[in-house]
């Protein structure tokens, strides 16, 4: 391996070398600097005698005389079952004081694309104990469906709630399952700050989760270059134990926000033409890499779901990141501020949110014959009757008929009833569906034009005393 | 250049820097749009740009790892597909790389690079059976005989427009029937050409045709709103342009199942890998509602999906539209959905920022509405050079960054295409399916179209339609003031009509994709709905200037039953007695 003294400019997180041999694309590089610190880089343009390379960690202590080592190679993860339990840094390497790793395999962290013939259509479901998930927006196995939040919101609660509350099912399932695919978490943190790292890891160990999962951890002030890193080892581990190893793996990432902003760093440092607010053209096809890991395999067992939580700047859903996000992601779940002041547990506003493959992982012999319906009729009345709050802020609750008073009512209690049921609550699908019908129950028969008359038939609650008590209590 | 057959490389020339999958080399022999081999893995790539002795190279495969000094080989030939039977019923990537090939090939569910296939098997046996004779006259495009591609579709085997000059005939030497590859002659003709089942066409370049004609064939697509508010024409073009989770796929699935063309080419460019999943196993086990084969013997796929190579889906709607000319010029009528088209735009702004050209509008390459223009050009009603008549729809969504028309693809695409469905967030979050803004949308086909409308369906369905955009206007309008004094502040009529356009919101527009029956909506169907809607608007009218209060008009039982015609499968009767009912119930009012 050649060494190289040959650094011509240094520029924020980039280095110029000059060489005088083939230095491949996306190679890994070495530069120890004279105060005999080793830093880790990777080249993003090669051409005859010259190459620009991004150091992870920062250029700082970086001078025209370190020496610079193509180790001829891309970057690699170094995987293995044990990884489950351990906590690493941003690159990869252990942090938890634990045994040193000894890899079965070192998998290319860009990985390939998965062939569309090849794969698998999710359609799982997974129950998540959240209503508004589960009953509005399912997630099923192998979907990649972001939490789309702004600074100050409870999201990391609400990833915790569903990775905490999504995996237990699966295993008291075990014996359903004959080929025992077991549930593994890899939560990948991306310049998130210490404090919230440490709610996440103390949530990991109250409820014993950490065995069953791997933790990358890039904080704050961690180098923002290596953040480019970070999703991609998280993901070939998941991609590794998923399809080798028949784990069902749930990816949480966390901030993909942060991602962004350092992919904007780079390419500014680079010189390049900006595109949408000074991100890079190419960040669509950089996040459809990341996002486009998620899937099933036919003919493998395990599956990998991701839930990346981003942070709106401005709460803006049409600012770059969610934006180029939402068109790849299948949909998106959002967190909404307001809700949130009024002490929504999750605050999930569901009329934006989404879930695309809902459609295929509900009804009969998947969840139940009625999901379908009561979900569309939920979301049609929560709509109707948020408009008519609008109104009623102008013309007064009085000056309103019967029937819209009834879906001011419904949407009230939607919220109340349906929406806030607590970070700790695990609900089952049943009880949310029968919470549903509580709900429409609310409204005239007649209104119902969503559901199927044989369901309105078996569900509907013909007596109102029950209702009555929800009333009240508003 | 094709990957049918190897061709002999010329001017090789070396790799100088490669920045993702832009590459340039130097002493590369090549022209402009040539086929080129770059590195040691003989990844593919096209000549891009032309610089003195610098060329530089879009790849359609993963750059990582390759350097520089590494080789690279000009194929000297422009990127072609292969055109013959064997295109239905199959799946390709961005190059016309079939996908369950490449799987074989690999051996792995991951794509890998440097693996190449032809587009079509070379070595499947056709059934050829001649439709001339020795001694008969043949031009460029004649069709000298077919085989049996797909059990729904016969595929043509047609003179190549390169093996004759333009208006030049020939005689047929010798044809024979049997069973064949598509590389062995089929026909031999007297100017010493010969004829194979096997084509190439440079995706860059139209197909000639004689003539483009004026459309006046609706492709009609089962759902109400198209067809029956903004329909399409055979050889029109249309954007579906919205936000993210309004619904462009599932419009766009829904226009691949049902729409009543012969040949569906659907080209996912740059979207999800579970969508193209979705087609994949839904489409084989789908029926064509036209005869009920299976939907995949009219479909070819091509999937170049969000994470597979950036030049790959610069070129994948090129790929698309050429198998579907392809097919026109057999006589068929095609549809070519295109799924995005913004992510091809953005995949043009990408390589075009990555050669540091000057950016026009939000950072896209000026010559963007050029490339648009062209596109949709190649749609349209044509009239063959074979003397047949087909056509080309092409149906692109496009996914505006946070659903705002004003940007520059939305914009330039708006000034080519003639129908035009803006799917609507707002719509999509109270679930009104499918989201198309009545207020927003238009189709310029409409009057062309009317004459076979009313000859086929109703002499009136021009009238039908009008009524149903009036009374949605005055709805429009009418909420204005509701969302200011509410509903009960308006006059009775005005009640009334909100109501009578609540019903043409709730069961007329709104369709339900994943019902069995409401999915696919017959024209017959559609005219019926609509009058019985207007039934009770004018029995309900009638109704209030006889005296009888609004309220009781509204609340009167059989009427809801509107919202249930869409999932009848026996409408007709359904119908007939339902307008029997609402009329009755109404007139005992008064």
């Amino acid at each position: 391996m050649k060494e190289y003294q040959t650094i011509t400019e240094i520029s924020g997180p980039l280095v110029y070398a000059e060489v005088d041999e083939a230095i491949g694309y996306d190679e890994i590089v070495e530069i120890e600097t004279a105060q005999g610190e080793t830093l880790r880089g990777q080249v993003l343009e090669s051409s005859e005698g010259l190459v620009a390379i991004q150091v992870f960690e920062g250029t700082s202590g970086i001078d025209q005389n370190a020496s610079v080592r193509f180790l001829g190679e891309t970057m690699k993860m170094p995987v293995t079952e044990d990884l489950l339990g351990r906590v690493l840094d941003g690159s990869g390497r252990p942090i938890d004081d634990g045994p040193e790793i000894v890899p079965e395999e070192r998998q290319d962290i860009v990985g390939a694309a998965i062939n569309p013939y090849s794969r698998e259509y999710p359609e799982e479901f997974i129950e998540t104990g959240v209503s508004a998930i589960d009953g509005m927006n399912t997630l099923v196995r192998g979907q990649k469906l972001p939490i789309f939040s702004s600074s100050g919101q409870p999201h990391s609660q609400l990833a915790m709630q569903i990775a905490r509350q999504a995996s237990v099912p699966e295993e008291e399932e075990g014996d359903d399952d004959e080929d025992g695919s077991e549930f593994a978490v890899i939560f990948g943190a991306m310049g998130i700050t210490a404090e919230e790292a440490n709610e996440f890891m103390e949530d990991f160990e109250r409820t014993g989760a950490l065995e069953r999962s791997v933790v990358f951890m890039n904080l704050a002030d961690d180098p923002a270059v290596e953040r480019t890193v970070t999703p991609r080892m998280v993901l070939t581990t998941a991609e590794y134990l998923a399809f080798e190893k028949d784990y069902h793996v749930l990816v949480i990432l966390t901030d993909m926000t942060n991602y962004c902003e350092a992919l904007r760093e780079i390419g500014a440092a680079r010189e390049e033409v900006p595109g949408r607010r000074g991100y890079p053209g190419y960040m669509y096809t950089d996040l459809a890499q990341l996002y486009e890991r998620a899937g099933r395999i036919q003919g493998r067992d395990g599956s990998v779901t991701q839930i990346p939580i981003l942070t709106m700047p401005g709460d803006d859903d049409t600012h770059p990141i969610p934006d180029l996000t939402g068109y790849i992601t299948e949909g998106q779940i959002y967190v909404d501020p307001d809700l949130n002041s009024q002490g929504l547990q999750p605050p999930v506003n569901v009329l934006p949110s989404l879930s695309r493959l809902m459609d295929d992982g509900i009804g009969e012999g998947l969840t139940r014959a009625d999901h379908g319906g009561v979900s569309d009729q939920m979301y049609a009345a929560y709509a109707e009757g948020e408009d008519l709050r609008d109104l009623v802020n102008i013309v007064g609750r009085e000056a309103l008929s019967e029937r819209d008073n009834k879906y001011l009512d419904f949407a009230d209690a939607f919220e109340t009833e349906f929406v806030d049921q607590g970070f700790d609550t695990n609900r089952e699908l049943e009880e949310t569906l029968e919470i549903g019908w509580d709900l429409l129950s609310m409204l005239p028969k007649e209104e119902l034009n969503r559901v199927d008359e044989e369901f309105i038939e078996e569900y509907y609650r013909e007596e109102d005393d029950e209702r009555e008590v929800v009333e009240a209590a508003d | 250049m094709s990957k049918a057959e190897s061709t002999e490389t010329t001017g090789d020339g070396v790799i100088q820097s490669v920045s993702g999958p832009v590459v340039s080399a130097r002493d590369l022999d090549a022209r402009m749009n040539d086929v080129v081999y770059v590195g040691d893995e003989g990844l593919m790539g096209e000549v891009i740009e032309i610089e003195g002795n610098i060329t530089t190279i879009q790849v359609y495969e993963e750059t990582s790892g390759v350097g520089p000094g590494e080789p690279v080989e000009n194929t000297g030939e422009p990127l072609s597909v292969d055109l013959g039977p064997g295109m239905l019923d199959a799946i390709y990537d961005g190059v016309q790389r079939p996908l369950d090939v490449l799987e074989g090939k690999m051996g792995s569910p991951y794509l890998d690079r440097g693996v190449d296939a032809p587009g079509i098997d070379l070595e499947k046996k056709w059934e050829f059976e001649p439709t001339v004779e020795v001694g008969d006259e043949v031009g460029r495009g004649d069709v000298v005989g077919i085989v049996e591609e797909t059990v729904t579709i016969d595929h043509k085997v047609m003179v190549p427009p390169d093996a004759l000059e333009e208006g030049e005939t020939t005689e047929i030497a010798s044809i024979e029937p049997g069973s064949f590859d598509v590389t062995e002659t089929v026909a031999e003709l007297d100017n010493g050409e010969s004829v194979s089942m096997h084509q190439e066409w440079p995706v860059r370049e139209p197909r000639p045709s004689a003539n483009k004609k004026t459309p006046r064939t609706p492709l009609v697509s089962g759902q109400r709103i198209l067809d029956g508010l903004f329909p399409i024409a055979k050889g029109g073009t249309a954007a579906i342009p919205g936000p993210f989770g309004s619904g462009k796929t599932v419009t766009q699935h829904q226009l691949a199942k049902y729409a009543d063309a012969d040949i569906i080419v659907y080209v996912g460019c740059g979207e999800r890998g579970n969508e193209m999943t979705e087609v994949i196993e839904d489409f084989p086990e789908l029926e064509d509602p036209a005869n009920g084969n299976p939907l995949m013997a009219r479909t070819s796929l091509i999937a170049n999906t969000s994470n597979m190579p950036v030049a790959a889906r610069e070129s994948c709607i090129y790929t698309g539209i050429t198998i579907a000319e392809y097919y026109r010029d057999m006589g068929y009528d095609v549809a070519l959905m295109a799924d995005s088209t913004s992510r091809w735009a953005e995949a043009m702004r990408e390589i075009s920022s990555r050669l540091e050209e000057m950016p026009g509008e939000e950072g896209y390459p000026a010559y963007l509405a050029a490339r648009l223009a062209q596109f949709y050009e190649r749609a349209g009603y044509f009239e063959n050079v074979n003397g047949t008549e087909g056509s080309v729809s092409a149906i692109g969504a496009v996914s505006p960054p946070g659903g705002d028309f004003s940007e520059p693809v939305t914009q330039n695409t708006l000034r080519i295409v003639k129908t035009f469905w803006a799917l609507d967030a707002d719509l999509a979050e109270r679930r009104h399916f499918p989201s198309i803004n009545w207020n927003e949308s238009y189709s310029l086909y409409k009057n062309q179209l009317d004459p076979w409308f009313q000859e086929n369906v109703e002499e009136d369905w021009p009238e039908k339609r009008q009524w149903a955009v009036d009374v949605l206007d005055e709805e429009t309008e009418l909420q204005e003031i509701v969302q200011l004094v509410g509903k009960d502040a308006l006059p009775d009529d005005q009640q009334l009509t909100l109501e009578i356009a609540r019903y043409l919101r709730e069961a007329y527009l709104q369709q339900n994709a994943f019902h069995p029956v409401d999915t696919y909506c017959p024209p017959e169907k559609t005219y019926l709905m609509l009058t019985t809607i207007e039934t009770f608007n004018d029995e309900a009218f009638d109704a209030l200037e006889a005296g009888v209060p609004v309220e009781e008009i509204i609340d009167i039982e059989s009427v809801p039953r509107i919202n249930r015609i869409g999932v009848q499968e026996d409408y007709e009767e359904y119908v007939e007695e339902l307008k029997a009912d609402i009329t009755e119930e109404l007139r005992s009012l008064y």
